[in-house]
């Protein structure tokens, strides 16, 4: 199994190649220099495992939410490269990306990935690792204000990301004792998008080019004049 | 050399295929037109959301049309700017990463080089050098172009594009959006010799255009002749409003055609091209062409589906740079205020 993960909606850039269990990645933390960096990335992976596009069985992105044009720089960069070669896409929440991260990094089974999504609202899921080694969301996805957040039940949880810096004063009350620790800074990492990629694409969820399609959360982006 | 070209620096996604000996293969276009229309303008966001779903399917569209397979693609054309930052993105990311995924070269094309050349597609075609206006709800310009690359602006407005003009107007008239072509519509029926419009910057020299100040003449003339406790019955509002229309059209059509005769008698040039979405105007293309013909010259247009934002005239402009060696290196940009001074010039 061979598949190549993105991922651009945090202000880290990243592109990651599993080969058969094994993880390359490059990484890095560049605002606004995603559409700069994303290709050379993705080129050198393939040039430092010599292998072509075209031997992949699949490609990978975090498909938001996240930044609006983050989120559309990884789905338009995937749509066009699976489109001509031909490839499958892998679409993986960037939620689930970061809880896997965190999982991966500090061995947390029970993870609040957080974004800040600006306009007082968070976007926010749970996840629980149960037995594979990889997030399972509990609940749904959702864009919200931090007073309204679904909260898990349970014990034992730990927040990560940037809602959680811009919000820990509520969310840690409302959290109280379940909440073990909180990581703030933690952004997305393409290798756990491949990780999360590789357990979809072997239970068939992959999909066309064309369906590969950014989930925002927010729909409500303009108001209608009165 | 087979060109596919995108376009997404608006509100509508084009895309073609344009082969250098076998000229336009396909071209096919989709416009969101619906989906900004309750917001009474376009809105940049949703804008982006549908280029995504959209520019993938069209471009599998016009590979089945024309019968041919994504591989025999040579080299892709994307609009980079002007226009908006994220829609241009969206156009840019899948052009630039198709072509790395078909190891084709890639360019990044400036906008309205796309309108200056999209004559070029027709049959009857200008040859070098010509005078162009660039019409449209963006844009209102004078341009000597002289050859692929080599424009020099002339003049331009310094305020409200033309096609600016003409929407804010339709809308203060209380014309569906979008309301250009709908303004010219009504317009039709309206008298012209009731109102007379100003022909703004007409009376001194310089090939500048301004149009502010006629939205502001069209709504004042419409608070006099139709204040809000007026008297007259349906017919009469309904006449009032499209002689307002009428006299608001001429005053932009004229203060064009007065403006492209002095460009045309000051250059020497007698080939005219008209582009842009005003372009498709009706009553600006007939004075045009009856100016230039007394004038000695003649005017051009491309046909109207190429007048407004389409993919030909980026796979065409696009094959211009491609075949003269340029290509963007493995990144990819939208550049939002791209100006067509900074293009370079193509060797014929």
């Amino acid at each position: 199994m061979r598949l190549l993960a993105i991922e651009t909606a945090t202000e880290a850039c990243s592109a990651a190649l599993y080969i058969n269990g094994e993880i390359s990645e490059h990484y890095e933390v560049a605002p606004r220099q995603h559409a700069q960096l994303i290709l050379p990335m993705m080129e050198q992976l393939l040039a430092e495992a010599e292998l072509k596009l075209s031997q992949l069985d699949a490609l990978a992105f975090g498909r938001g939410p996240g930044s609006f044009t983050g989120v559309r720089i990884a789905t338009g960069v995937i749509q066009g490269a699976a489109f001509g070669a031909q490839l499958p896409v892998v679409p993986i929440s960037t939620l689930a990306a970061l809880a896997q991260r965190h999982y991966r990094m500090q061995g947390a089974r029970r993870i609040l990935p957080a974004f800040d999504a600006r306009m007082g609202e968070l976007y926010w899921a749970a996840y629980e690792v149960v037995a594979d080694g990889l997030v399972t969301r509990v609940g749904s996805e959702q864009a919200a204000t931090p007073e309204r957040v679904d909260l898990p039940a349970g014990e034992g949880w730990q927040g990560v990301g940037t809602g959680w810096a811009t919000y820990s004063e509520i969310l840690t009350q409302r959290m109280g004792a379940r909440l073990t620790a909180i990581e703030g800074g933690l952004l997305c990492s393409a290798q756990d998008v491949a990780q999360l990629a590789v357990r979809r694409y072997t239970a068939g969820e992959a999909v066309a080019a064309e369906l590969a399609l950014p989930v925002y959360l927010r729909d409500q982006v303009a108001k209608k004049p009165a | 050399m087979l060109v596919l070209g995108i376009e997404t620096s608006c509100d509508e996604t084009g895309v073609a295929l344009y082969e250098s000996s076998a000229g336009l293969l396909s071209h096919t276009l989709y416009s969101q037109v619906d989906i900004h229309a309750d917001y009474g303008g376009v809105v940049p966001e949703l804008a982006s959301r549908d280029h995504v779903r959209k520019t993938l399917p069209l471009i599998a569209e016009v590979l089945a049309d024309a019968g041919v397979r994504r591989n025999q693609i040579e080299g892709v054309a994307y609009t980079s700017g002007p226009g908006l930052v994220g829609a241009l993105l969206v156009g840019a990311a899948i052009g630039r990463s198709l072509a790395w995924a078909l190891e084709i070269p890639a360019v990044p094309v400036h906008h309205m080089e796309g309108h200056l050349l999209a004559p070029m597609l027709e049959d009857d075609c200008p040859e070098f050098p010509f005078i162009a206006l660039l019409v449209s709800g963006g844009h209102t310009q004078l341009v000597e172009v002289s050859g692929v690359g080599r424009y020099r602006l002339l003049g331009e407005s310094l305020d409200d594009a033309a096609g600016e003009a003409f929407d804010k107007t339709a809308k203060m008239l209380g014309l569906p959006y979008p309301g250009g072509p709908e303004l010219a519509r009504v317009a039709a029926q309206g008298d012209p010799g009731r109102f007379r419009f100003p022909r703004p910057m007409t009376d001194r020299p310089g090939l500048d255009f301004s149009f502010s100040g006629l939205k502001t003449f069209a709504l004042n003339t419409m608070h006099k002749e139709l204040p809000d406790h007026h008297t007259l019955d349906e017919q009469q509002v309904m006449q009032t409003r499209a002689d307002i229309a009428r006299a608001f059209e001429d005053a932009v059509v004229d203060t064009l055609v007065i403006k492209c005769r002095r460009a045309v008698r000051e250059s020497g040039c007698k080939r005219l091209v008209l582009a842009g979405g005003v372009s498709a105007n009706r009553q600006l293309r007939e004075k045009i062409q009856q100016t230039l013909k007394r004038e000695g010259g003649r005017a051009y247009y491309p046909r109207p589906a190429f007048c407004t934002d389409n993919g030909a005239m980026i796979a065409y402009a696009g094959w211009q740079r491609l075949k003269a060696g340029q290509h963007e290196p493995l990144r990819f940009n939208a550049q939002p205020r791209w100006q067509l001074g900074d293009l370079s010039a193509v060797r014929a």
